[in-house]
């Protein structure tokens, strides 16, 4: 075998063996990208597809949480409740929001994960839930004026570029409304919320290519 | 014949120097971690917290056996957390790295690398070492917390370096610190009427094994000191079954020889007279392994001779001087007496102005009431108490032997310990007034800490809003 064609053979299978990784592989794409890849490379989905898929989950968990876990609780008179300060009260749990943002903690503790994912509100009770950049700020804004709606978009941070997409939290459970109405740290200028409001947004980020 | 210029008496002996200074540094660089040659390489003199195990360079500046993911980019930060990250996960840490992962803090990242501990704590800049071994100014909380007044009004005009002070922040252990907790405990007694310590195990259960199997057990070697099998037959070793040669006949990592009293120990290795930390180990797992992790057992930990009274940086009574930190330095070897190692066995070293104090403070004074039967058990208080505070665990307690635990910040002993017999601002008041530490608390704080007040100010404003909210909506 002559030189040339050992190093035709080599090329041949390492692109060969690419492809399958490639292929046996669900990739994102940038936001140029906007459809569902048909090329070689195999299924690639959007970022806005990845966002609203792990959105999807977030969300199912959360109502879930809210609805069977903590307003089950109080329609029971349990001595369980669900308290902001569970860790050093007994009989308590975790607020439905603290799950949801112990959940992104792990998340960020995880390199593999790809995308960070928080809390955010135009009223926060927890100053950590405050928007933090003004593109943030402009999708908070978004979301209650334009009910129904998503907000996507994207921003530099740093020195990477970002995917960003900003979903309506409403008020699923009687248990939010009524917890968020009483609690004590509400400003004067804080909404009374009703069922469906938008109290704030689940914001997932993920950094693009 | 004319020698040549490279063998002029001069070149000869700048040659024999240069020989002997890289001799030296080779000798410096390949020797094992004790010997004092190594010096040559300190950069600058080591923390407090670090100082003893200096010389054991690898600890901090080679990747663990290549045993872990350790890459040239996080290997001091590895090093840190091999000791420490434990600590950290204990204390709920405030501000984790992983809590900078989220991409809205790239910007103040820049400023303060709140992801690499060696951004805060650099070791061998002694010249720029605060307490805590923090080698940044102490403003550093500024930088992110500038607005703090805007949600917290109460903090307007504060100095951009008082955050953290005594009874107000922690940058990692706030868990005596937050908010609602504050408030939990405002308006406490100075000393609380259930005021109490926890108990030994032992304590709770009045459990005296020692009389029940006096008559029963024998020594396993013919020619034993009597003496000493007098005191063996009254020890808790005794009552479990442990007999001479489960710890002078039994090798390290032996546990089902100690462990199991039936099981004759380690019958083949040669007799020893010092029992290693290892063979203590057995059986006391968690006091061996909080030992390892304080000042008393660090260099034990990263397989250093035993720390020797003499290296200490803290003052130590002369006579002391060539005693080493181990099991039998505190426990005598047959006899399991706490009351020795709660109190005698520290003074025995110790001679700074807080431990000569102890004597003669109310604390002590409470530890010989005990003794005498004049109050409970659980109410004296013994150098043990504060510094190696018993920790329970269900139904069982052990107590802590890594001595760091609980001063590092100060405020986990208040939550640790002090809490157990005083009010929270009291505790803090106290423990936030050096001068009252160096005479063992001799008397009652003179200082005040506001953080519980401001605390429960600021939860009073927002209950007092959130009743005349409900009032108004009820109209």
């Amino acid at each position: 075998m002559s030189f040339q064609s050992m190093t035709i053979q080599r090329v041949f299978f390492a692109v060969a063996g690419l492809s399958a990784v490639v292929v046996g592989t669900l990739s994102i794409t940038g936001c140029g990208s906007s459809e569902a890849s048909s090329s070689s490379s195999g299924p690639t989905i959007t970022p806005q597809q990845f966002a609203d898929g792990v959105h999807a989950v977030m969300m199912a968990d959360r109502t879930v949480y809210a609805t069977h876990v903590v307003t089950n609780l109080k329609k029971q008179e349990s001595v369980v409740t669900a308290d902001e300060y569970w860790e050093d009260s007994d009989d308590a749990i975790p607020l439905p929001a603290q799950m949801f943002r112990m959940g992104a903690e792990l998340v960020d503790e995880n390199k593999e994960a790809g995308f960070t994912y928080a809390l955010r509100s135009s009223w926060p009770l927890n100053e950590q839930h405050q928007a933090k950049t003004d593109l943030e700020k402009e999708a908070l804004q978004y979301i209650v004026e334009n009910p129904g709606e998503n907000f996507y978009g994207e921003e530099v941070l740093g020195d990477t570029n970002y995917f960003v997409a900003v979903y309506p939290d409403r008020a699923v459970a009687e248990a939010c409304w009524t917890c968020h109405n009483d609690h004590p740290n509400r400003g004067d200028d804080y909404p009374e919320f009703e069922k469906d409001d938008v109290m704030g947004g689940v914001l997932v980020r993920i950094p693009l290519p | 014949m004319k020698l040549p210029a490279l063998a002029s008496p001069k070149i000869a002996v700048w040659m024999v120097m240069n020989m002997a200074i890289a001799g030296v540094a080779t000798y410096a660089l390949v020797a094992p971690s004790t010997t004092v040659a190594r010096r040559i390489f300190l950069p600058g003199e080591t923390t407090h917290g670090h100082y003893q195990i200096e010389l054991a360079c690898d600890q901090c500046h080679l990747t663990n056996g290549g045993n872990d993911e350790s890459s040239t980019s996080n290997l001091m930060q590895d090093a840190c957390l091999r000791c420490h990250e434990t600590d950290l996960d204990t204390a709920n840490d405030t501000h984790p790295a992983s809590k900078f992962n989220d991409p809205v803090h790239a910007d103040l990242l820049k400023i303060l690398d709140a992801q690499s501990c060696l951004s805060c704590h650099r070791e061998h800049v002694a010249e720029r070492t605060l307490a805590m071994g923090l080698t940044v100014p102490s403003d550093y909380c500024w930088h992110c917390h500038q607005d703090v007044a805007e949600s917290r009004p109460s903090h307007e005009g504060m100095r951009y370096d008082s955050c953290a002070t005594t009874g107000c922040h922690n940058y990692h252990d706030n868990r005596a610190l937050y908010e609602k907790y504050l408030d939990k405990h405002h308006g406490e007694a100075d000393i609380l009427d259930d005021a109490t310590l926890i108990l030994l195990t032992s304590q709770q259960t009045g459990d005296d094994q020692t009389q029940k199997t006096r008559t029963q057990v024998v020594p396993d070697i013919n020619d034993a000191d009597p003496q000493i099998v007098r005191q063996w037959s009254s020890s808790a070793h005794f009552s479990a079954g442990v007999n001479c040669k489960q710890c002078h006949q039994s090798e390290a990592g032996d546990a089902n020889a100690i462990r199991d009293a039936k099981t004759p120990a380690g019958s083949s290795t040669a007799w020893n007279d010092h029992v290693a930390l290892d063979t203590c180990r057995q059986c006391h797992a968690r006091q061996s392994e909080t030992f390892l992790q304080g000042k008393h057992g660090m260099r034990l930990a990263v397989g250093l001779p035993e720390m020797q009274v003499a290296m200490a940086r803290l003052p130590m009574r002369s006579d002391a001087a060539h005693r080493q930190l181990n099991c039998n330095s505190c426990h005598a070897a047959h006899v399991d007496d706490i009351q020795h190692a709660a109190v005698d066995a520290c003074l025995g070293c110790h001679n700074d102005d807080h431990s000569l104090a102890y004597l003669d403070s109310s604390h002590a004074e409470l530890w010989r009431q005990e003794l005498s039967g004049e109050i409970d058990a659980g109410l004296g208080v013994t150098c043990g108490t504060c510094h190696m505070p018993r920790v329970a665990t269900g139904d069982n307690s052990f107590v802590n032997h890594n001595q760091n635990s609980v001063l590092r910040p100060v405020e986990t002993m208040v939550r640790e310990v002090c809490q157990r017999c005083h009010g929270l601002e009291f505790s803090f008041n106290a423990v936030a007034d050096p001068e009252l530490a160096k005479t063992c608390f001799d008397r009652a704080p003179e200082k005040t800490v506001t953080s519980v007040e401001m605390a429960h100010e600021w939860f009073e404003q927002r209950r007092n809003r959130q009743q005349r909210r409900k009032k108004s909506s009820s109209r």
